[in-house]
């Protein structure tokens, strides 16, 4: 079973701040994580290889720094890490990151399964997973928490939805998204760490994935950003203090003033 | 932080141990005190993260490491939970007296298992009768054809019953007193060899404390360490080695309290300002982190003393567990004095870390049998220097 996790490298946002004047994210000091939803399914990944046997491939779209949750993802217990980086894959949307990824998988060859995490905490659009799906032409099915049985070619998966799930028979190669539901990721290991150190992070680039030009970076992506700007925060609210008819009767002075009633 | 050298290994796995605290052990560190339960989750967590591996020589399953990554992890897991941390460092106490005096066959055949983690171990000597007199054992240990039989209880026995290898004292010739005692390798499921009361304790209540029964249990010749008589030696040893790792505990205790007590100073606001602009909190501030990091270093010494395979490390060893222990129990209280009736209260951690600070400055020999050693070894130097 080959099996290849799509990981993000994203900002932590638990601490991310806006900077007011242009509107943009202050990336200085702010530490980068493997974005959240694809612990979920770096984990999947090896649970199943270890259930049958096979082998687990890290792989990211990003910048040379990235290959630290490459790394990340080795400790854990992927069995290699490639990352597609080129700075012509700069300014991808979801489209061109999509069609990246899915190039990068096909140079992998004999793939049976794709995991990705339901959403980037970043972005949060959700349209990587199936972009990719759709450039393979493989099934994809999102939002999946639970992998109800799986063999070298086919899988029963349980995928999410608003008060209930949907039970889906799927035959391999396919696609995954996940959710957090799915499992619990465990932590790192000692001996895991030291072979991510060690490990060699293949690196391709463009051309080493045979990308159409015209298919990535900012010139193949159909999304243009015409302005990014953080919503006007919430006015305080007015509360009239006092007994309960003397505060509904300020109240209703006050709806009245604003021609409300 | 610390002007320690750590290399990239011992930082690695300082950070690691750091991690899980800080994810696995914080959450549910109030509940698993509060019930007395027993960590068995967080124990797999450790095992499964090699943790358990970093004492253990690389020939036998382990990462090669010593008593320095030892203290490091406990001192880690200690900031968050000193109970956790030595239901851990028991493990490491129960291995001791096979890593440093077991035959080739017994190395081969327990140690693998103590640093997967798949077994936990322990170490029983306390008795009713014998705590700091460790002469006075009445356990025995009587020779039968190719085995031993032991009769006798162990109380206190950290990890009792959720360990499967124990490492026994136990008397083989009571005529020659302490000369007269033996260790024996015990696995759990042994004929004869039960559990008895498990203790309620004041502090670190998610470790196991628990009392060994030994009815006619059948042992192999095989499981004596070293041989007959030397079970003194092996203890005494074991605790050299050992003894840095409750002045880890201790250290990551008053730690783990200091942190908590600066953070709650600089929120809590009286007369208008935060309670950290008081000269009164901050120079208690200034003496705990002081203290801290002069035990730091007196523990760190003696543990690599330990690891260098230095001779005589007995007063090392204890001057670390002394030190250390009493600055726990020192910077623990005052951590309560800074929170000020919140520190009182369960709702908030201070008060658990003063609790599971005391035990330091009792277990693996007293404090007061610690002054005995250091007193001894001192005046011995001096009597060595004057016949030169």
């Amino acid at each position: 079973m080959n099996i290849v996790v799509c990981i993000k490298q994203v900002p932590d946002t638990t601490e991310v701040k806006i900077n007011p004047e242009t509107n943009t994210l202050i990336r200085e000091g702010v530490e980068s994580i493997i974005n959240p939803f694809d612990t979920y399914a770096i984990e999947e990944g090896i649970r199943i290889k270890e259930k049958l046997n096979g082998e687990v491939t890290a792989l990211s779209m990003g910048p040379p720094q990235a290959e630290e949750s490459l790394r990340q993802a080795v400790a854990l217990g992927a069995d290699k890490g490639v990352l597609l980086t080129d700075r012509n894959f700069a300014g991808s949307d979801t489209w061109a990151t999509a069609y990246t990824l899915a190039r990068g998988i096909k140079k992998l060859k004999d793939v049976d399964l794709v995991i990705c995490g339901k959403q980037a905490i970043d972005g949060d659009t959700a349209q990587v997973g199936p972009g990719i799906a759709e450039f393979m032409g493989i099934p994809c099915i999102t939002y999946v928490r639970k992998i109800e049985e799986i063999d070298e070619n086919k899988m029963r998966v349980h995928r999410m939805m608003e008060g209930g799930y949907h039970i889906i028979d799927v035959p391999l190669p396919a696609l995954i998204t996940v959710v957090k539901e799915i499992n619990e990721p465990r932590m790192p290991s000692l001996r895991g760490k030291m072979n991510a150190r060690k490990a060699e992070i293949e690196k391709w680039t463009a051309a080493d994935i045979a990308c159409e030009v015209n298919n990535i970076g900012q010139m193949g992506s159909p999304t243009w950003v015409d302005k990014i700007f953080a919503p006007p925060r919430r006015e305080k609210g007015v509360i009239f203090k006092g007994e309960p008819a003397e505060s509904a009767g300020k109240l209703i002075e006050a709806l009245k003033e604003k021609k409300i009633v | 932080m610390n002007e320690w050298q750590l290399t990239e290994d011992q930082k690695m796995m300082r950070d690691l141990a750091r991690q899980i605290a800080q994810e696995k052990v914080k959450p549910v560190r109030a509940e698993l005190d509060e019930k007395g339960e027993f960590p068995a989750e967080i124990m797999k967590v450790l095992a499964e993260s090699d943790l358990f591996a970093v004492f253990v020589p690389e020939q036998y399953g382990g990462l090669g490491g010593g008593c320095f990554e030892l203290c490091l992890i406990t001192e880690e897991l200690s900031k968050v939970c000193p109970a956790v941390a030595v239901s851990y460092a028991a493990s490491a106490l129960g291995a001791y007296p096979i890593l440093l005096f077991g035959s080739e066959e017994q190395k081969k055949k327990y140690l693998p298992q103590i640093a997967s983690g798949e077994k936990l171990a322990a170490f029983g000597l306390t008795e009713p009768n014998a705590g700091s007199d460790a002469g006075a054992l009445q356990t025995t240990a009587e020779k039968d054809g190719d085995s031993y039989i032991l009769n006798g209880n162990k109380i206190f026995i950290t990890n009792g019953g959720v360990a499967e290898i124990y490492s026994i004292l136990a008397m083989t010739d009571k005529s020659k007193g302490a000369r007269g005692a033996s260790v024996f390798i015990v696995e759990k499921g042994t004929e004869g060899f039960d559990f008895g009361k498990k203790e309620d304790k004041l502090g670190i209540r998610a470790s196991v404390t628990r009392e060994l029964v030994f009815e006619n249990c059948r042992v192999p010749a095989e499981n004596v360490i070293r041989k007959e008589g030397m079970g003194f030696i092996v203890a005494m040893k074991t605790f050299d080695s050992s003894r840095p790792g409750i002045g880890a505990q201790a250290v990551g205790t008053a730690q783990g309290a200091l942190d908590e007590a600066v953070d709650y100073a600089r929120q809590r606001i009286q007369f208008g300002q935060p309670i950290s602009s008081f000269q009164a909190v901050r120079h208690m501030i200034a003496d705990m982190a002081t203290k801290i990091e002069a035990a730091r270093s007196l523990v760190y010494k003696a543990a690599s003393a330990v690891d260098s395979g230095m001779k005589d490390v007995s007063k090392l060893s204890a001057m670390a567990k002394l030190f250390a222990s009493d600055v726990a129990m020192e910077v623990t209280t005052d951590a309560v004095q800074i929170f000020g009736g919140y520190g009182y209260m369960k709702e908030y951690p201070a008060e658990k870390f003063m609790r599971d600070a005391k035990i330091t400055q009792i277990y693996e020999g007293t404090n007061q049998i610690q002054r005995d050693v250091i007193g001894l070894e001192v005046i011995k130097e001096s009597t060595k220097k004057k016949i030169k």
